[in-house]
């Protein structure tokens, strides 16, 4: 299991990833400590709790889940002194397809979530916690509740740990086969012992109603792990290394029709696709062009390869004027993809190239969407079946002429209006397909 | 089972099997450890309890849906609606050897269809039967040795295509490579 690269490329930085496939570095407490490990830790327990949540506030550390919800401000939710139990639930179930980032922090340095989540445990006056992980992860389950008891052994965890007078337990919780534990109301709901139903919103938050109708933190698994970096390298320097309003480093994972397909860590920011495509994953296939790019997992909006978007910027006299941005030229962080209508979503860059057939393509998402929709919502539900009838039978030859007109319809009827973000997840792939795509659809319509 | 009568069942097997009966202390005592690790509600530990119910037993009976719901202060139909929710549990036996391809995306345009194909064949099942859920096995060879089955991206798709078999991952499959994998594991 290494799809990390050896050598990093210039434009790397690697902090999460630093002791990912690193030769000689084992998933255990002894090696974790000998690399520097829980030193954020105890700077922590020395800390006010305020102190902590203004520095992940400072440090502009965004969510690395897929919605990219502002952190700290995400604690702060959280009221200390309520009276109330708290708790923190880590959203390890990642099953958003192009998105495999998680799982190598799981299995190579368990630690390092571990010193995350107690620091956000300590800052948010939690004492119980649960590391939810998705149960394709069999291995990565054991390992981290191995690295659980070591902590505990040594006291970092566990009653009074680092005699700060702070107790906290962390369990393991593992999933059981289903896309949409990955939303966080449904992980809830499958941690309470139940179907993973996404709950009715609002309240949008858990902090308000989570686990136990108590206030609740749910974070993914890397969220957690920059957090221990912040109170290394400092807030100030950690928003430093990424742009105003996304600090420190993102993991990226590429798949698809590139040389190099893989994880990678970069500042926040500080790739164009064209360099992520081309410099650092070696191109496309010999003899081949790129034809697309899905940049943010697979729900995110498809990127067509030449197509040029018109943005606001800032013209040579500092009025705002509306520029040409070539399709190659967007940069990879959240406000740039955003204005071109996409998102960074999980950061699972998925690349295809002129081989590449976009029926066949969105045919397989729909049956992912169609598999794992939960069933709650009628539109979700029937639409999310709808298209991918649709779609197969348009690969078979069945195409008839209304058929992207009617698979944008039911897209357009399902966003929007239903429980979670699943309804969006699902149009999403349709949507752009359709629209960045019209002449494969149009023939298929045909056939 | 014959496939006539499993249709007619609607996916679901006769119950014929009395797992609880084949209870262990051992076992019972690690129920009480995962129960251990949910002290605020006990119900949370559903979902580690079929795990281990599945683990052990190789799937679900009714006497196992009871004991747990009993277990648990639930009701039985608290602990099947979540047998036919979520795809890893099933009810009735599937292979010793699961081999669960990627389908997804990124795995789909390395190959994973063909792949599983391969699958199929070497191990000697119809690469064409599909696998419904609802708590049914998938496809599972005669001799009850290997199941097949397509499952969504496993969170691998750098080195697709992917297949999980048994616990272990098995990464950049190449249709030529399957008759030699399915060779080990005989
Ligand atoms: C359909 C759906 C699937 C999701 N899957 C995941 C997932 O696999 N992993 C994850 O961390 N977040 C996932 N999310 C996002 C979570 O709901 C939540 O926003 C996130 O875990 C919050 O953590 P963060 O703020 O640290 O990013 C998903 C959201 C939706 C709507
Ligand atoms: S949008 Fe889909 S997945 Fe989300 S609650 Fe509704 S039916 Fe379930
Ligand atoms: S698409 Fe197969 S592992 Fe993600």
């Amino acid at each position: 299991m290494s799809a990390l690269h050896p050598t990093p490329h210039p434009k790397e930085r690697r902090i999460i990833f630093e002791n990912i496939s690193k030769p000689g570095y084992a998933a255990d407490i002894d090696t974790y400590i000998a690399n520097g490990g829980y030193e954020s830790l105890k700077k922590a327990v020395t800390m006010k709790p305020s102190e902590i949540i203004d520095a992940v506030k400072a440090a502009n550390l965004r969510g690395r889940g897929g919605a990219g919800f502002p952190c700290g401000t995400k604690w702060s939710f959280i009221k200390y002194d309520d009276g109330k139990p708290h708790y923190i639930v880590v959203n390890g179930d990642e099953s958003e397809p192009g998105t495999f980032k998680d799982r190598y922090i799981l299995h190579q340095d368990p630690h390092q979530l571990i010193e995350g989540l107690a620091i956000s445990a300590f800052a948010t006056n939690t004492r119980l916690a649960y590391i939810y992980i998705r149960c394709e992860f069999p291995h990565a389950a054991k390992i981290v509740w191995k690295a659980i008891q070591e902590a505990k052994a040594r006291g970092f965890i566990g009653k009074n740990l680092l005699g700060s007078g702070f107790d906290l337990d962390i369990y393991v919780h593992q999933g059981a086969g289903a896309y949409i534990c990955g939303e966080e109301t449904a992980l809830l709901e499958s941690l309470e012992g139940k179907r993973a139903y996404p709950r009715i919103k609002p309240p949008y938050f858990p902090a308000v109603l989570g686990l136990y109708m108590k206030p609740t933190i749910v974070n993914n698994v890397e969220t957690l792990c920059h957090v221990k970096h912040i109170l290394r390298i400092g807030a100030a320097e950690y928003a430093r290394m990424g742009t105003p309003g996304d600090g420190g480093t993102r993991t990226m994972c590429v798949s698809g029709d590139v040389m190099r397909p893989g994880i990678y860590e970069f500042p926040c920011g500080a790739v164009t696709i064209r360099e992520l495509i081309f410099d650092v994953c070696g191109g496309l296939k010999p003899g081949r062009t790129l034809k697309a790019v899905i940049p943010g997992g697979s729900s995110a909006k498809i990127m067509r390869a030449g197509e040029v978007y018109k943005i606001k910027g800032k013209g040579p006299d500092g009025t705002m004027v509306d520029k040409d941005l070539p399709m190659l030229d967007v940069v990879m962080d959240a406000s740039t993809l955003q204005s071109v209508g996409t998102m960074m979503g999980s950061a699972g860059v998925m690349v295809l190239d002129d081989s590449r057939d976009m029926v066949w393509a969105l045919n397989n998402l729909n049956q992912f969407y169609a598999h794992e929709s939960c069933g709650q919502c009628t539109p979700c539900r029937e639409g999310s079946l709808w298209m991918s009838k649709m779609t197969t039978r348009m690969l078979d030859g069945g195409g008839r002429d209304k058929d992207p007109k009617t698979l944008q319809d039911i897209a357009n009827n399902i966003a929007g209006r239903t429980i979670c973000a699943f309804g969006e997840a699902c149009s999403w792939p349709t949507q752009s397909f359709l629209a960045k795509f019209p002449e494969e659809f149009e023939k298929a319509a045909r056939s | 089972m014959r496939r006539e009568e499993k249709q007619r069942n609607h996916g679901m097997t006769e119950m014929k099997t009395r797992q609880v009966e084949q209870m262990t202390p051992e076992f019972e005592a690690d129920v009480e450890e995962l129960i251990s690790h949910y002290p605020v509600s006990k119900r949370s530990a559903s979902l580690p309890l079929l795990h281990h119910w599945q683990n052990h037993f190789g799937f679900v009976d009714d006497t196992g849906i009871e004991w747990i719901a009993a277990k648990l202060d639930l009701t039985p139909i608290n602990i099947l609606e979540l047998l036919t929710f979520y795809p890893w549990f099933r009810r009735e036996a599937a292979g010793k050897t699961i081999i669960r391809v990627c389908r997804t995306l990124a795995c789909a345009m390395a190959g994973s269809y063909d792949v599983k194909e391969k699958f199929c064949e070497a191990v000697g099942l119809d690469p064409h039967v599909e696998h419904h859920g609802f708590g049914s096995a998938p496809p599972t060879t005669p001799d009850g040795k290997f199941s097949v089955e397509f499952v969504e991206c496993l969170a691998c798709c750098g080195s697709a295509p992917v297949a999980l078999i048994g616990d272990d991952l098995v990464e950049n499959i190449k249709p030529s490579d399957v008759p030699a994998i399915v060779k080990n594991l005989k």
